[in-house]
């Protein structure tokens, strides 16, 4: 569904990536795990289009999507869930949602979408109408990734979702995740806690400095000495 | 409850001539009308993308020497031999005009500044408006320089022949500036409320986000830029024709800190901001003249402007609507501080 060849990419003088190449069947959950700095979130920049490609390529559903402005990526179905403050503070709810499915033009769709994710999420559906701002750290990833999906993505990348968050709301945003997979989405999840991916993932890879060193099942790499040692302490 | 006030603000201000015949203070408001429309504009960038214009001026500017040419003529050569001559056309010929010209010049200034944004924009915007005074200020075939545009006629509508009804008056031109104020303020209050409102909002509380659901950074800003613009055209182009003078002392940077002020004190962000604000900041002068030296008049601006923006930081209307119960509601006022200490 997504193929990424030798793609190498950098900020100004600096080279993030070093030609990675990674593929995300239909239907998967991949995982992409590395420590801090290594260029995970880079990729994802990558390929939603925000970071321009200095070579390789990246397909799409067939399509080369390398150099595509990022809404138009986003409107092939490819959503991605970025790192860091993920709600617009002073817009309600309902309005984030909304603002999801800015591209799309089907309004009667997108009013059954969100009341889909509402009841998905009945928390949000009690605060619809307050400022996102003031929903608790928990309430905002609920949001977030409801946010996404409100795009009808048929791949979705999620960049840190438990970044931030207290155990048992990572506990239930990865149940959350794991769902999304499930229900036919194909997820592409760029995450710090290397055991939890690990331990849900059908595919992982592994960057380390730029470069992709170790790719397999979730379950393989958990009993590779070197990702044992380095990301599963010990 | 929003659109009662609105009304009932328009009602107001339309009474004004009809107790107040004094033609000094009259004039004081059409001017003050003038700067307020130019503020509102400003607002749109400054309030709802979050991008500051600091050459806004320069958009009024073009907007003034575009409808006063347009209705003056010209003849002017250009190398090559080439003369193009312009037979006057009607002032209305030239508001419509200046609107589209000014409009184009920001969309192309936003087009080539918003890329990077920020202090790039802010620096691009204060160099086309240095730009543009000295165009207007040498290109004496076209604009007379500092000999000035005279004689410019004043506004006008209708069709010759199918009657025509010409602002000549200053009672005229207040109701004339009242009208255009309303409608601007209509158009603002419609697209910061649309689909491409939202947009803007999005990218100026979160850019990351915004631009993760599809929104086209450049593009939006461009257009947020174009519309601004075009009505800051309009200002200057009512300005050219009730002044009937402009010269290229219309570019000073006095008059885009005078709309920035006046935005910042109003509240930006909000759509009756730069009303309240301009007519404060507008009036202020004409209030301070019969009581106070020339030396003090400058004093206590500065000292009102420090006093309302130390007390109510967000701007007069925010503060006051603080203390109405709100439809909608907005983010309560601890969370409005720690998004101000973040972006500190």
């Amino acid at each position: 569904m997504l193929e990424v060849r030798d793609m190498v990419c950098g900020y100004g003088g600096v080279t993030a990536l070093h030609g990675i190449s990674l593929e995300v069947k239909a239907g998967q959950l991949v995982a992409l795990i590395g420590a801090n700095g290594a260029g995970k979130s880079t990729t994802l920049r990558a390929i939603s289009g925000l970071v321009p490609l200095r070579a390789g390529s990246i397909r799409f559903h067939g399509q080369d999507i390398g150099g595509v402005r990022p809404p138009r990526i986003l409107a092939a179905g490819l959503a991605h869930c970025p790192e860091g403050r993920r709600v617009f503070p002073h817009m309600s709810v309902e309005e984030n949602l909304d603002m999801g499915a800015y591209l799309r033009s089907d309004r009667s769709e997108v009013a059954a979408d969100r009341d889909r994710i509402y009841s998905e999420f009945p928390r949000l559906a009690e605060r619809r109408k307050q400022a996102a701002g003031t929903l608790s750290g928990g309430e905002q990833q609920m949001l977030a990734i409801g946010r996404a999906l409100m795009s009808r993505p048929r791949l979705v990348m999620f960049d840190e979702p438990s970044l931030g968050l207290a155990p048992n709301i990572v506990e239930r945003t990865f149940a959350i995740i794991r769902r999304i997979r499930d229900s036919g989405t194909t997820v592409l999840l760029v995450e710090q806690n290397a055991f939890a991916a690990l331990d849900m993932c059908d595919y992982a890879f592994l960057l380390e400095s730029g470069r992709i060193v170790l790719s397999g099942s979730g379950a393989e790499l958990i009993a590779n000495e070197h990702v044992r040692k380095a990301y599963l302490g010990g | 409850m929003k659109l009662a006030v609105s009304i009932a603000a328009v009602a107001a201000l339309a009474s004004v001539p009809l107790w107040l015949r004094d033609p000094y203070l009259l004039n004081a408001l059409i001017t003050t009308g003038i700067f307020v429309i130019g503020a509102m504009s400003l607002n749109l960038l400054l309030g709802f993308t979050g991008q500051l214009s600091l050459g806004h001026i320069a958009f009024f500017g073009i907007g003034a020497y575009v409808s006063a040419l347009t209705s003056l003529g010209f003849d002017i050569g250009l190398p090559g031999g080439f003369r193009i001559v312009h037979e006057p056309w009607p002032p209305l010929a030239g508001f419509a005009l200046a609107v589209l010209v000014a409009a184009l010049c920001g969309y192309l200034v936003g087009r080539l500044s918003f890329r990077v944004r920020g202090a790039y924009f802010v620096i691009v915007t204060i160099s086309f408006a240095e730009v543009v005074r000295l165009v207007a200020l040498n290109w004496v075939e076209l604009t007379q320089g500092p000999l000035a545009l005279t004689s410019i006629p004043p506004m006008q509508v209708g069709w010759p022949g199918l009657g025509e009804f010409v602002f000549r008056t200053k009672l005229h031109n207040y109701y004339l500036v009242l009208g255009t104020a309303a409608l601007c303020y209509l158009l603002i209050a419609r697209l910061v409320d649309s689909q491409f409102g939202r947009a803007m909002r999005a990218l100026m509380e979160n850019e990351t986000l915004a631009v993760s659901i599809g929104i086209d950074v450049t593009r939006t800003l461009s257009i947020a830029a174009m519309v601004s613009a075009g009505i800051a055209g309009a200002a200057g182009s009512l300005y050219a024709h009730y002044m009937k003078i402009i010269d290229p002392e219309v570019f000073a940077f006095i008059n885009t800190v005078t709309m920035v002020i006046m935005v910042i004190t109003g509240g930006k962000g909000s759509l009756a901001g730069p009303v309240v604000g301009g007519l404060i900041f507008g009036l202020m002068p004409v209030a301070l003249r019969p009581v106070m030296a020339p030396e003090a008049q400058w004093i206590a601006y500065g000292g009102i402007l420090i006093a309302i923006l130390f007390l109510m930081p967000r701007g007069i209307v925010p503060a006051l609507a603080r203390h109405f119960p709100r439809p909608n509601p907005a983010a309560p006022e601890a969370f409005a501080n720690r998004d101000a200490k973040e972006s500190a």
